[in-house]
């Protein structure tokens, strides 16, 4: 390798700090896809792909992608919700993965909630 | 790279290796590729994490949940639950000591709560091996800035503005250091890292290389800018392979960016680094005794001065860190001199790593702010002492350092606070004991370990230690006289004044401090021949209580002498003159019984063969009062 310059040095820094953010730990949102049993099975597993792929193509440093256990709405799974800050957590069911790719651009990117896929607004209490 | 979910930081420093942390890693991913997830969720092999009482360990990130004890059967269910399902693995999760509740979050668990993270803030967050990971952490940007914006004079006077200490032991102020190796006309000059980390059950600068070789390169690079050298070494102990191997890809990856080399960053600046092997002699530690050994000779120390800033290595001038030292450089560049001041006490500042063990709850390396107390190291970090035991006394420093009793323990730590009760900071090595630790039996301990370990040029430190050492043995073996205390403080003083270098100087700290907190130990010891703790075996007799002695059996098959007479339902008895005092009846013997007991300063009652049992009701017998 070629010894670098000052602002390659800097460059690559920019670089690798996309490689290192889920360490930083500081995000604006979190995109949670409910992975019990029933979700894997109605195929949650492509909608995780999708979001991934969606959140590099965005170049995004502040969205976390997670999974969590059934949501207990079985029957409308895959299901995802999504936690933005400072406004309430949508919860969407029947995804594929276009529609994935559309809710990620509309809310994620674009901070309005994809209406046409969403159950509801609000996650539920706990006790 | 493309975007994942999940990040799995898998302690890999020698200790959690020694565990099976890599055994671990291969299982985690086939795991991981028998589910397809390798794309989402990746495995980031780190230094050492700290906390080493839990390893195998690992921690998930982004979520900071912390899995200890880990073992290669849990693997299939965590990856399954957890990786795949979202669903955290209780079980795996953190218990505290004493508690009944489980804590997930790594943030939460008190060990980790009360630490500061200057010098080890990359430890657990980068793979040490990928100079990458710690570029994206604003790696070399202190470099980059001494390279343009600094003149040398303006980093020393930074560094002496931060009040930066050495962190080997002496704590000397590292700006002044430099200063005087800068003002040298001579040339070449020479920096040098000392890791040459000696001290039992120390291993903090093992586990900085391990972590985070790159803050070392960076730090020693903009030392050697700062005193005008352009050739250094890291001397480290052959004992230490991993952390070589981590330095030495850490030393390849910085020559290849052209962090290291010639004409650094496109500058005028040029630096040479070099690893040195020592064999691992203690007082290699020591400045001069390590020149020596890098230049091929005996490592053996010589007069002080000219100090090696002035006369150095080959004769040149020459600056010797400690590697903690010097990893501390980059971050009070980068955030500035006021930022470092403002942490720690009025004399010493910043942080400083100390490696917690002993008896205590928590093992493990630990990051604090100068000016913490005993008390919140031990009971919140530490999680106290096991099994309810009381603290007894605290060893820093190693065998420089002294024991400080469980009275200081409010006091708050930095140099000369540390000085004042008669031990010191040493390099951060942390030996807690409790109540069944006889002191004179540890200050034998270190004075046997310095014995050793001298090199036996100066006679004060060579037979002044041998000398201590056999008046130490005997008192442990009862053979302890009027006087020997005198004795031994009078001389300790002298070894203290007459030693040529920092090992005999400071090697009767261990013995002059345990007679000045616990001189009644040494008093039992001489004149009752009782030792309080029950652990010198020439002053401890194991006796079974024949009241409580349900002949079970089980002490006089594991008796590796066959020095316990006794058949079923007749009480077992020891025989005084064959027992070895090895301990195991005292262990095996059931505690519901509790029938084994240690005597000291007693004589040992005796008890007729052939006394049949009687059998008590189930359930525990009634306590009977025995000699202590």
């Amino acid at each position: 390798m070629a010894k670098l310059t000052l602002d390659e040095l800097r460059q690559k820094r920019a670089e690798a700090q996309k490689g290192i953010y889920l360490r930083e730990g500081e995000f604006r949102g979190k995109i949670i896809v409910h992975m019990g049993t029933c979700g894997i099975a109605a195929g949650a597993r492509s909608i995780v792909a999708a979001f991934l792929e969606e959140l590099e193509h965005s170049g995004m440093k502040d969205i976390q992608v997670t999974t969590s256990g059934c949501a207990g709405l079985c029957s409308k799974e895959p299901m995802a919700t999504v936690e933005m800050r400072n406004s309430p957590p949508v919860k969407y069911g029947e995804l594929t993965p276009e529609k994935a790719r559309k809710i990620f651009k509309d809310h994620v990117v674009g901070g309005a909630a994809a209406a046409e896929y969403a159950l509801g607004i609000g996650s539920e209490r706990g006790a | 790279m493309p975007a994942r979910r999940i990040e799995l930081m898998l302690c890999t420093g020698t200790g959690c290796v020694a565990g099976g942390a890599l055994r671990i890693k291969e299982a985690l991913e086939a795991e991981l590729a028998r589910h397809g997830l390798p794309d989402e969720v990746s495995v980031v092999p780190t230094g050492c994490n700290g906390f080493c009482g839990q390893g195998p360990l690992l921690v998930v990130l982004p979520d900071q949940i912390f899995y200890g004890w880990l073992k290669t059967d849990d693997i299939p269910f965590l990856v399954q639950e957890h990786f795949l399902k979202g669903r955290p693995v209780q079980r795996l999760m953190f218990m505290p000591p004493e508690k009944k509740e489980r804590i997930p979050l790594l943030g939460d668990i008190p060990f980790f709560k009360k630490q500061m993270l200057l010098v080890l803030r990359n430890k657990g967050v980068i793979d040490p091996e990928k100079i990458e990971d710690y570029i994206a952490r604003d790696g070399y940007v202190a470099l980059e800035k001494v390279l343009t914006t600094l003149t040398p004079f303006d980093v020393i006077e930074e560094i002496t503005r931060s009040g930066l200490r050495g962190r080997g032991g002496a704590g000397f102020p590292t700006g002044v250091k430099w200063k005087v190796c800068r003002s040298e006309k001579k040339i070449p000059k020479y920096i040098i890292g000392n890791c040459d980390e000696g001290d039992p059950g120390a291993y903090m600068d093992r586990s900085l290389l391990e972590s985070d070789p790159h803050s070392l390169v960076e730090g020693i690079t903009i030392a050697a800018y700062a005193i005008g050298a352009s050739q250094g070494f890291v001397y480290v102990r052959t004992e230490y392979p991993l952390a070589i191997q981590r330095l030495r890809g850490a030393i390849i990856q910085a020559n290849e960016y052209g962090l290291l080399g010639e004409r650094i960053l496109g500058s005028n600046f040029s630096f040479n680094l070099e690893i040195r092997e020592g064999s691992g002699a203690f007082v290699c530690g020591e400045e001069t005794s390590l020149i020596h050994s890098i230049e091929g000779g005996s490592p053996e120390p010589r007069q002080r001065p000219p100090f090696p800033a002035q006369v150095g290595l080959w004769g040149c001038p020459t600056v010797i860190n400690n590697v903690e030292t010097l990893a501390n450089v980059p971050q009070i560049i980068s955030r500035g001199a006021d930022w470092f001041a403002g942490i720690g006490t009025e004399t010493s500042k910043g942080t400083k790593i100390f490696s917690l063990v002993g008896k205590i709850n928590n093992t493990g390396l630990i990051e604090v702010p100068m000016g913490i107390t005993l008390r919140e190291i031990i009971n919140d970090i530490g999680g106290g002492i096991p099994g309810g035991k009381q603290l007894k006394a605290v060893q820093t420093g190693g065998p420089s350092g002294g024991c400080i009793p469980n009275s200081h323990i409010d006091l708050p730590i930095d140099y000369e606070s540390l000085k004042e009760v008669g031990s010191m900071m040493g390099s951060g090595g942390m030996i807690v004991m409790d109540e069944d630790t006889c002191m004179v039996d540890v200050s034998k301990f270190f004075v046997q370990f310095t014995n050793d370990e001298s090199c036996g040029k100066c006679s004060a430190c060579r037979d002044g230690s041998d000398a201590l050492l056999e008046v130490l043995t005997r008192i442990t073996e009862g053979e302890g006289r009027e006087g020997d205390v005198e004795f031994l403080e009078e001389l300790g003083a002298a070894v203290k004044d007459a030693s040529m270098c920092g090992l005999g100087t400071t090697l009767p700290n261990p013995v002059l401090t345990t007679i000045r907190y616990f001189r009644d130990e040494y008093d039992a010891h001489i004149k009752e021949k009782r030792c309080p703790a029950k652990v010198c075996k020439s002053l401890t007799a194991y006796w079974i209580d024949p009241k409580l002695c349900q002949a079970c059996l089980i002490c006089m098959r594991e008796c590796p002498g066959q020095s316990i007479y006794g058949e079923k339902n007749i009480i077992h008895v020891i025989d005084q003159g064959k027992c070895t005092k090895c301990g195991v009846c005292f262990d095996v013997c059931p505690p519901n019984f509790d029938a084994v007991k240690k005597l000291s300063g007693v004589p040992v009652p005796s008890v007729e063969r052939g006394i049949k049992v009687e059998r008590k009701k189930r359930g525990k017998p009634e306590q009977e009062q025995v000699h202590a």
